[in-house]
């Protein structure tokens, strides 16, 4: 999504997003860094697949749609986990703990790859 | 209760004593259904307020009894039928789901999944594994598994017979989980006694009932208790658990659409009301996406989550809140300023994007519209007009108002103010269940069918309501009758104030005036209310019971009728039929019958039928609607092409039985002239008044066709009673018109005891047709005979010289 804004163009937007990058880079933890670069990671392996199935044909349907909402459901967790351990959102998660952020994060990845799995065929 | 009411801020802890003595005197009360209804408000502690252990404890077991007595009265009022009747499998669609249970348990899961059921849709059969919501057999060949396992050995039938009651103890327990999440632990109870007990749940769960709804309105309030549940928190765990529950729900019932569009709306309205939170982005991405593959699992559900239309406002409102959690990211980062530049970009550019693939999927074809069914779901016209189908299924009529006051009872009173609480002190999952009402009474309205999942919100918001009222009036009432408690130490009161906020009707006199203007109730207009409630909730509880056992437990497959005296006849027509068809036929005979008979002839006979109540086929339907509606000569070629033996017809002119196929027809017809207008006309069956009448009057395409002729064969010979002519068919009141009948290529097998169902096979074509008519007569009949022109003398031939003897004369000797 952030592509699809920066892709705007514009003289204005440039230096928006010129300035978001530059604060981006100064005032997110470490962590969060690492958890985006899986983030933009699993979201190009998505839409690498979107392009595939574009270009080539969906085929074996199932086995295209496990892929993909393999990727975004990676991604959506992934975007929770981010949000849980983010220290700015503390106040909306009581009784949230990174740690416990982690475990749902391991758990509900189990629970959707085993769906995955059985639904690739 | 006086605890926990008004006073839960400001009740001290220390003063539990009372708090204790009263929760002491109500687990007696709680014995039946009524008193458990009626006790579930006082009952319902405060919640948190306990800081003692104690008061905790005595909460705890006192919700825990309430609960298991609710699962207990639900479960024993189920038991109607069975006690009436037998542990018999009713109505049915239950036949069906009984019968691939069994092969389910017999077979094992694979085979099931695989079977090919080639008795069914003759000569089409079905794929059973592909076109079924396996989540009810599922749930009662595991059952039946795990008791055999443990070597309690019970027939997959009673499994199937008590599997309803049983949930509904479980859809119990999770309206209450959902209520305490909305509301608070006493208008819990309260919900999970009255979904325990309200008819309009009852109707789709009374033991024998083996239907998906029994399970799926548990499926259904679970969900929305962990969904509510993961709104709350945010944490991904009930999320993931919410998904597992709405797996279960779309493996179990076509009605999980319902879940598929409430959530979203409920997200959607969320941003409306500017009451985003990161917690709702959680639970409702991780919902979207975990639920959809989960939901493709099932193979009856296949693609249609992305590939219908009704499962596309969850994809779009999936969409908005990535960007609108997106924007939000962004806006948190940036200048007011900035931000504008680069929302009005994103928003038109994925607004439009959204928009144009929309369309262009829908245009290519990729995003079916939607089905007929929905259709009728907003337009409730629509299936009268295009799918007569759809409309000739009785539960999908329009509701009548008789049925929402019959089904729900005072719940249909109460539950308008309890929504109105919700309303009142509004947060997130209150918008949830207010949404959950407004659509839900929508539903019910246009479909009878869907009172089902009105129900449980009824349930719900009355109890809400009903809590509400009792905090208010019941509290204060016991703060007037903690006094006589302490009515010796009447003076003590003024020595200690401390003591005296717990106690209105003493405070009012003494210390604070606030107290009287704020509720300036007296004690006796409490005590009334109080009373005037117990009473509704009383008569609520002898009506459920009422309706429970005069309404909606008679199974159908067996009816009972009354004499005068008071005494009943069975009339078990119905198996004795199947069991004659079951006895008497080839094990591969085809039977035809209107599309309601289907399952029950494929479950109790075992016989192929072509039409049963998967309605899945329409031209298939048509063709035996058309076959039903022909006159004789033509419906033989209909069910010479079809390869029928048998045809089986219910009739009802004897014994008076309404639901039988005469009165059905109407419908056949429509349904075969939707097909085929050239040869069903609906307008020849009535008479030129539009009146459809069976007697002399009725017009002669009714009087002739293979309906009207298997009916009422040989009836005419039959008389009743004295007062009645013979012939009189006692269901519509009319002695019937054609009392002649004969049949060319059809005779009667068997009709059963009471005439209910009559059995006719199918002759095959004769060796040698037969004329039915005398050979043709011609005016030129020789008066005499062929006489060979060559000689003139018109004389018999003759040989030369014969002897010519005369009888008792000598013969002439001269001659020889």
């Amino acid at each position: 999504m952030s592509g699809a804004a920066a892709a705007g163009g514009g003289g204005s937007v440039g230096s928006v997003v010129r300035r978001f990058l530059a604060e981006y880079s100064s005032g997110t933890a470490s962590r969060l860094k690492v958890l985006d670069a899986y983030l933009l990671y699993v979201l190009l392996s998505g839409a690498l697949q979107f392009g595939y199935c574009l270009g080539v044909g969906t085929f074996p349907f199932n086995s295209f749609l496990s892929g993909f909402i393999s990727a975004v459901g990676s991604f959506i967790l992934g975007v929770c986990l981010r949000i849980q351990i983010n220290p700015q959102n503390k106040g909306d998660f009581q009784g949230i703990s990174p740690e416990r952020a982690f475990a749902d994060f391991l758990f509900a990845s189990t629970i959707l790859h085993l769906v995955v799995i059985n639904f690739v065929g | 209760m006086a605890e926990h009411s008004a006073p839960d801020h400001r009740h001290k802890p220390a003063n539990s004593a009372g708090s204790l003595a009263l929760g002491n005197s109500r687990p007696g009360t709680g014995s039946g259904s009524a008193a458990a209804a009626a006790g579930g408000p006082p009952a319902g502690g405060g919640g948190l307020s306990g800081g003692l252990s104690q008061p905790a404890g005595w909460q705890s077991l006192l919700s825990f009894t309430i609960l298991f007595l609710a699962w207990l009265a639900g479960f024993s009022s189920r038991l109607f039928a069975v006690i009436r009747f037998e542990s018999i499998i009713h109505e049915f669609d239950p036949w069906f789901n009984y019968r691939s249970t069994h092969h389910l348990a017999s077979h094992g899961f694979y085979e099931f999944l695989n079977w090919f059921d080639e008795r069914a849709w003759y000569p089409l059969g079905r794929i059973v594994g592909g076109t079924v919501y396996p989540g009810l057999m599922v749930t009662a060949g595991l059952i039946h598994w795990i008791l055999n396992m443990l070597n309690i050995t019970v027939h997959i039938r009673d499994v199937c017979v008590f599997l309803a009651p049983v949930f509904s103890g479980l859809t119990s327990i999770s309206t209450f989980l959902l209520t305490r999440e909305l509301w608070n632990q006493g208008a819990g109870l309260l919900a999970a006694c009255f979904i325990a007990i309200v008819p309009g749940y009852i109707s789709r769960s009374v033991a024998g009932s083996f239907d998906n709804e029994g399970i799926a309105i548990f499926a259904l309030q679970f969900t929305y208790y962990l969904w509510v549940k993961s709104v709350k928190t945010g944490s991904v765990f009930w999320t993931i658990c919410c998904c597992l529950s709405y797996f279960y729900m779309v493996s179990a019932w076509g009605g999980y659409v319902f879940i598929i569009n409430l959530i979203p709306l409920h997200v959607f309205v969320l941003l409306l009301m500017q009451r985003y939170s990161r917690r709702v982005y959680i639970a409702y991405s991780t919902f979207y996406i975990v639920g959809l593959i989960l939901s493709m699992q099932i193979p009856f559900v296949g693609f249609q989550p992305i590939r219908t239309s009704e499962h596309m406002a969850a994809a779009g409102v999936f969409a908005l809140l990535q960007a609108y959690a997106f924007l939000q990211y962004l806006r948190d980062r940036l200048t007011k300023q900035e931000f504008q530049t680069l929302f009005f970009l994103g928003v038109s550019l994925a607004a439009g994007v959204v928009f144009l693939s929309v369309i262009y999927l829908t245009y290519t074809g990729y995003i079916a519209p939607w089905s007929g069914r929905f259709y009728s779901l907003w337009d409730t016209g629509y299936a009268k007009i295009h799918i007569p189908i759809i409309a000739s299924v009785s539960e999908h009529q329009p509701t009548t108002w008789v049925s929402f006051f019959f089904d729900l009872h005072i719940l249909v009173c109460t539950f308008p103010a309890g929504l109105w609480f919700c309303i009142k002190n509004i947060n997130d999952e209150r918008v949830f269940v207010a949404l959950y009402a407004i659509s839900a009474v929508y539903f019910a309205g246009v479909m009878v069918r869907l009172m089902l999942t009105l129900t449980p919100v009824v349930c719900m918001l009355s109890a809400i309501a009903f809590s509400n009222v009792f905090e208010h009036y019941l509290g204060d009432d016991m703060k007037r009758e903690n006094p006589p408690i302490e009515d010796s130490s009447d003076e003590d009161d003024k020595r200690n104030p401390g003591n005296l906020y717990d106690k209105a009707g003493k405070v009012r006199k003494h210390v604070s005036e606030q107290e009287k203007t704020e509720e300036g109730l007296g004690p006796n207009i409490k005590s009334i209310v109080t009373m005037l409630m117990l009473m509704l909730l009383m008569m609520f509880a002898v009506h459920c019971t009422w309706v429970t056992s005069n309404a909606y437990s008679s199974p159908s497959v067996v009816l009972a009728s009354y004499n005068h005296d008071g005494t009943r006849n069975i009339l078990d027509d119905f198996r004795e039929a199947y069991y004659w068809l079951r006895q008497n036929t080839d094990e591969h005979a085809r039977v035809m019958s209107w599309w309601d008979y289907g399952y029950q002839i494929a479950g109790m006979a075992n016989r192929t039928t072509l039409v049963d109540n998967n309605t899945w086929n329409n031209s298939h339907i048509a063709l035996v609607g058309k076959a039903m509606s022909s006159n004789e000569t033509a419906a033989y070629e209909i069910m010479r092409s079809l390869d029928v033996d048998y045809v089986l017809i219910i009739f009802g002119g004897v014994i008076g039985y309404s639901g039988d196929d005469i009165n059905k027809f109407l419908w056949m017809v429509r349904i075969a002239e939707g097909e085929h207008p050239k040869d069903i006309r609906e307008s020849d069956y009535f008479t030129p008044q539009g009146e459809f009448r069976v007697d002399k009057a009725g017009s002669p395409t009714l009087l002739n066709c293979l309906m009207y002729k298997m009916s009422y064969y040989r009836f005419g010979e039959m008389q009743l009673d004295f007062r009645t002519p013979p012939g009189f068919d006692r269901t519509r009141n009319a002695e019937i018109g054609n009392k002649d009948i004969k049949f060319k290529h059809l005779e009667e097998a068997f009709t059963s005891e009471h005439w209910l169902v009559r059995i006719y096979k199918v002759k095959e074509l004769d060796n040698r047709e037969t004329l039915d008519h005398k050979p043709r007569v011609t005016n030129v009949l020789p008066k005499q005979k062929y006489l060979s022109k060559k000689t003139a003398k018109r004389k018999r031939g003759y040989i030369k010289n014969k002897l010519i003897l005369k009888k008792g004369k000598r013969p002439n000797r001269k001659t020889v």
